[in-house]
């Protein structure tokens, strides 16, 4: 492999393990607060590529209004997404399994509802000339967003590190995670606090799912799942319920998955694997993953 | 100022509270004893709201019924819940401030933190470290601190001494007695029966659910009747 390549497939694991820190985020800040893995996180992905692509298709949005829009109605449907499968079952009690059989019937429904709406072909996403215009750096040419996308995730980040761990929310967020009754007691409304980690949770797919569709532009509604699982599997690499955790994991995984298939081409075909493997190899060395929370506690 | 009128609890398929009342006048310290599972923990969840119950529960003549748990703190009344229940994952600061979450007035829960951190300095040495590693002492303080940072009207203590060691228990009843020089109203529960009454104006003696015994807490220290109830608690001690 040339210096170049090695450059050009560089940028490209970037980006993509920016995408799937993003993803991963929420799938983390759920579990860590309601202890529920949100199978239906993958589909918000859709939910807002779709949305951002109905917008310049249909509605003539300028694309940046038509991203901005299917970020924020992506974190409405995300939140309705808890009003209507996760809280009914919380408020009564309901064991965990409930919630966790509730979020794969989401899933499926989601995936399903898409499929007849929308239909099962193929879509093209809109790339704007602005991130697919190409860009020479030496002899490596790569398009814009490989570069401007991974530095828009990490301003992100930024802003979600300042919400969890410096906001009143945040801190909200993080003592709901540990203890609900206390909580209630210091006066924290759990049912408002719970949506605004779902809306940031959503927000945060859409924008991934936005930036998955702009990578990979044929979209349709089953294209979430996968790159939702390997996710999934980035937030338990990390260590599920631990912020940082799931920035690593998603970086990890999406560094093997291009690098792996940069040094070993004729693995390619079992790119998606990777994320798998990494997984198995990783819980058996340590099961709570590698920034998985094991707080020294006196009592 | 708080007043409980014939409550029942059913908790888990047990009668728990079998027509509880009780009144907590103002500016004063009651508390509440008994022995285990004779009721206290449920009376105090039932004044939150954490559990369902029957009766009423007013608090200056507002029926507490309709209240939600988070919204109770809004109205002058905070819990010191059983077992401290810091939250480990945050560091000191962060729980202090998360007793202040309710209120509005940063200027003023900044002058409250101030004050927290002279009844008690080890938190201000400590308020960057990690709730969870602080000594069971410190976590009960930081507990009590958390709680005096929502500027309670009314605290409810659920056994703060529990725990911890003679020293430390002697510690806390010295700072119950001083947060209630600040005007604030003390509900106090106990199992630590005498150092409860000696401190309090008012007591109640628990036993399955009812108010055995009443009366002034100087009274009840010395009455034959509590002290023989709690003979056999005492050995066990």
């Amino acid at each position: 492999m040339t210096l170049t390549h090695f450059f050009q497939h560089l940028a490209n694991a970037v980006y993509l393990g920016s995408l799937y820190a993003l993803i991963a985020i929420g799938y983390t800040m759920v579990y860590g607060i309601l202890r529920l893995i949100n199978f239906a996180h993958g589909e918000l992905l859709i939910v807002g590529a779709f949305i951002a692509y109905y917008g310049i298709l249909i509605f003539h949005l300028p694309w940046w209004l038509s991203f901005i829009i299917a970020i924020a109605l992506g974190a409405l449907v995300g939140m309705s997404l808890e009003r209507v499968a996760y809280r009914p079952l919380r408020e009564r009690g309901a064991p965990r399994i409930s919630l966790l059989v509730s979020a794969i019937g989401a899933s499926f429904f989601l995936q399903n509802l898409g499929l007849v709406i929308i239909g099962g072909r193929h879509k093209s996403f809109y790339r704007p000339p602005f991130f697919a215009q190409t860009l020479q750096l030496g002899d490596v040419t790569v398009m814009n967003f490989l570069f401007i996308l991974p530095i828009i995730t990490i301003i992100i980040l930024g802003i979600v590190f300042l919400l969890v761990y410096r906001s009143k929310t945040g801190m909200a967020m993080r003592a709901l995670a540990k203890d609900y009754p206390t909580a209630r007691l210091m006066g924290i409304n759990i049912n408002r606090i719970i949506a605004y980690t779902f809306a940031l949770g959503s927000a945060l797919a859409a924008i991934g799912g936005i930036m998955y569709a702009l990578r990979y532009p044929a979209i349709h509604p089953l294209a979430g799942v996968l790159p939702g699982l390997k996710c999934f599997i980035a937030a338990v690499v990390g260590g599920i319920g631990n912020v940082p955790g799931a920035v690593l994991g998603g970086f990890i995984l999406g560094m093997l998955e291009i690098m792996g298939i940069a040094f070993f081409p004729h693995l390619a075909g079992y790119r998606d694997a990777i994320a798998f493997i990494v997984l198995i190899i990783i819980l058996s060395f340590k099961p709570t993953g590698l920034l998985g929370e094991q707080v020294v506690e006196k009592v | 100022m708080l007043e409980l009128k014939d409550v029942h609890v059913y908790y888990e398929g047990i009668h728990a509270l079998k027509g509880i009342s009780l009144k907590v006048e103002e500016a004063s310290i009651v508390t509440l004893i008994g022995a285990n599972g004779a009721g206290k923990s449920t009376t105090l969840k039932a004044i939150c709201n954490m559990v369902p119950y029957e009766g009423t529960i007013s608090l200056r003549g507002q029926d507490l019924r309709k209240i939600k748990t988070h919204e109770i703190v809004r109205l002058g009344m905070t819990m010191v819940p059983e077992g401290r229940r810091i939250f480990t994952n945050l560091n000191v600061m962060e729980n202090l401030l998360l007793g202040a979450y309710a209120r509005r007035e940063s200027k003023k829960v900044e002058e409250d933190l101030e004050w927290v951190f002279s009844l008690f300095p080890r938190l201000k040495e400590r308020h960057k470290q990690q709730g969870g590693t602080l000594s069971g002492g410190e976590q009960q303080m930081l507990a009590l601190g958390r709680a005096l940072m929502s500027k309670p009207k009314l605290l409810l203590m659920d056994e703060p001494s529990l725990g911890l060691a003679p020293l430390l228990v002697q510690e806390i009843f010295k700072m119950i007695e001083t947060i209630h020089k600040e005007k604030v109203t003390i509900l106090l529960i106990e199992q630590n029966a005498h150092m409860a009454l000696k401190v309090a104006d008012y007591g109640y003696v628990l036993e399955t659910g009812t108010v055995a015994i009443e009366g002034p807490g100087k009274e009840l220290v010395d009455s034959p009747k509590v002290k023989e109830a709690y003979l056999g608690r005492e050995v066990e001690v």
